[in-house]
């Protein structure tokens, strides 16, 4: 009795965390869905044909999105690693209150920021571009970061890197084949997060790119408003592909870690 | 180099990132809350956005609900994620498999979930079908509405969705370093299996689940293109009424925006705090 009430809780748990993305995967394929069909009429491929051809653009915002993600998420581990040591390694005064600016922006809702932001962005010709937007995707995105790596730094012994000095290594030749390795599962984590948190954002583009840098978040938003269902339906599986391939991939990396996306 | 040096250095771009680009875009919609705005002839620093805004019941109106979006979110999605942390914890048969559906939406943006509830819970949505074909219902317009309605039924069950596996993760994430052994010996000294999941278990895991529930509460807050797709007009959720005051034509509304923008910051800020203290006691 017990087991099979553990099993509904568990099953019934996970149906619910699906039902959502059953819909948008119907509607993809389906030649017209109306009231109160249970499913589709008819099939057809004609939502996908259109997403993946060159007019809709589709395709073109997804490797927008994905050129925006990575260069925010390797600009972020450039700047968070180092931080993130800091904070996992070395205990110093103030250290708390650079914890406290560190987690500020995990916090403080983007939109607050960005309405002050942007502003200036106009006055140094920020907005309506690439730069500004991956500029301003590193505010939710650098915490992540410095917070996952200063995680992993605290379980990292120095030790290993100063035999590596007294043996006659170069801080380059002990970084590349002492601290990476040593850092790179936790690496690999933190840069999953920073590619989604950027992956996801839409306010912050939306503002900082004026409409004019169209990511896959935009594209969708404007189907799924103009009540074409099925494309939304399409658009919005290209747009969680790639993060449940990714998930797929690192999924006994990702048990046990924890972040915010 | 001495330590501190190299600490300094470690730091500093990091610091200098969040520095200008958080702490100075909050200060400048700040100042500019304030109408203190020198490049646009405006130097006189005064209260009136704040005096407009605060007597303005569409403001009111959508500060009180996005608070009650954000509270309500919150206690559900602890609740619901506490006991998905409490069911999956335990080994059985599929849990891989269940595991992999409980991290599955983590990776999946809010828009596409907001999507999803859309299509589920609107009037001619997928339940409102099943309920049509159950004989409940006799048109679209029979079934309740759950999206664009004053309840925010819709925003809350997308955030629901979203952050149970957020909150059942972290949960779960701790209660594999605490083990078992706490319990264990709680039940061996003659507890029951509620009082060694309220006694000793739950004290262990509040900090976790407060500063998860903190994070949960500030999206909730903050969050834009969500409400934005499944609420109402009237009152909007208060990041929506701001930023549509920001792109008023009336550049004059621009004060009042930021200093909705302030209002906001101001909220999550107080958070910070709880967060911080949680973190705290988790870190003894």
């Amino acid at each position: 009795m017990a087991r099979l009430l553990h099993r509904l809780a568990v099953w019934g748990l996970i149906l619910g965390l699906i039902a959502p993305l059953l819909p948008l995967i119907i509607w993809s394929f389906a030649r017209g869905w109306r009231f109160p069909d249970l499913l589709p009429q008819a099939w057809s491929g004609r939502a996908w044909a259109y997403a993946l051809s060159d007019i809709s653009g589709v395709l073109d915002s997804l490797a927008l999105t994905v050129f925006i993600a990575l260069t925010v998420t390797l600009i972020s581990a450039v700047i968070g690693v180092p931080a993130g040591r800091a904070l996992g390694l070395h205990q110093f005064r103030g250290k708390r209150i650079v914890e406290a600016i560190v987690l500020a922006p995990l916090i403080v809702p983007a939109l607050a920021v960005a309405l002050g932001l942007h502003g200036v962005f106009i006055g140094l010709g920020l907005t309506g571009g690439i730069g500004g937007v991956i500029i301003v995707h590193l505010i939710p995105v650098l915490p992540y970061m410095i917070l996952i790596m200063a995680g992993i730094f605290a379980n990292f012994d120095p030790a290993y890197e100063s035999q590596a000095r007294s043996l006659g290594a170069t801080p380059l030749q002990i970084f590349i084949h002492v601290t990476l390795p040593a850092i790179f599962p936790g690496l690999m984590v933190a840069m999953l997060f920073a590619f989604l948190v950027s992956w996801s954002q839409y306010i912050l583009t939306l503002m900082i790119g004026g409409g004019r840098v169209i990511t896959l978040p935009l594209v969708l938003f404007n189907f799924a408003t103009s009540g074409r269902n099925d494309i939304a339906g399409a658009i919005a599986v290209i747009y969680i592909l790639p993060a449940i391939l990714i998930l797929a991939l690192t999924a006994r990396r990702v048990t046990g870690m924890t972040g915010r996306i | 180099m001495s330590e501190a040096r190299k600490i300094a250095l470690m730091l500093i771009p990091a610091l200098a990132v969040i520095g200008v680009l958080f702490l100075g875009g909050l200060a400048i919609g700040l100042a500019r809350s304030f109408g203190y705005s020198p490049n646009l002839g405006m130097t006189d620093p005064n209260l009136d956005a704040y005096r407009a805004v605060f007597a303005d019941p569409a403001f009111l109106g959508a500060l009180g609900l996005s608070l009650y979006i954000a509270i309500t979110s919150t206690v559900i999605s602890a609740a619901i994620g506490l006991g998905a942390a409490l069911v999956l914890r335990h080994s059985f048969q599929g849990r891989a498999i269940a595991m992999f559906f409980f991290q599955l939406n983590l990776t999946v943006p809010h828009l596409v979930g907001a999507i999803g509830i859309l299509y589920l819970f609107s009037q001619s949505g997928s339940f409102a079908r099943l309920a049509f074909a159950a004989g409940m219902i006799a048109k679209p317009s029979d079934f309740p509405a759950m999206i664009y309605d004053p309840q925010a039924i819709g925003i809350i069950l997308q955030y629901v969705w979203k952050e149970v596996p957020f909150i059942g993760m972290i949960l779960l994430a701790n209660m594999q370093s605490l083990g078992h052994d706490f319990e264990q010996v709680a039940r061996s000294h003659g507890a029951n299996r509620w009082q060694a999941f309220w006694y000793v278990l739950m004290p262990m895991l509040a900090p976790a689940l407060i500063s998860s529930s903190v994070i949960v509460f500030v999206f909730a807050f903050g969050a834009y293109e969500i409400p934005l797709l499944l609420g109402q007009n009237y009152p909007a959720a208060l990041p929506v009424l701001a930023y549509r005051s920001y792109v008023d034509v009336d550049l004059g509304a621009r004060p009042q925006a930021l200093a909705m923008g302030m209002v906001i910051a101001a909220i999550s800020a107080v958070m910070i705090a709880v967060y911080l203290w949680a973190a705290r006691k988790l870190g003894r």
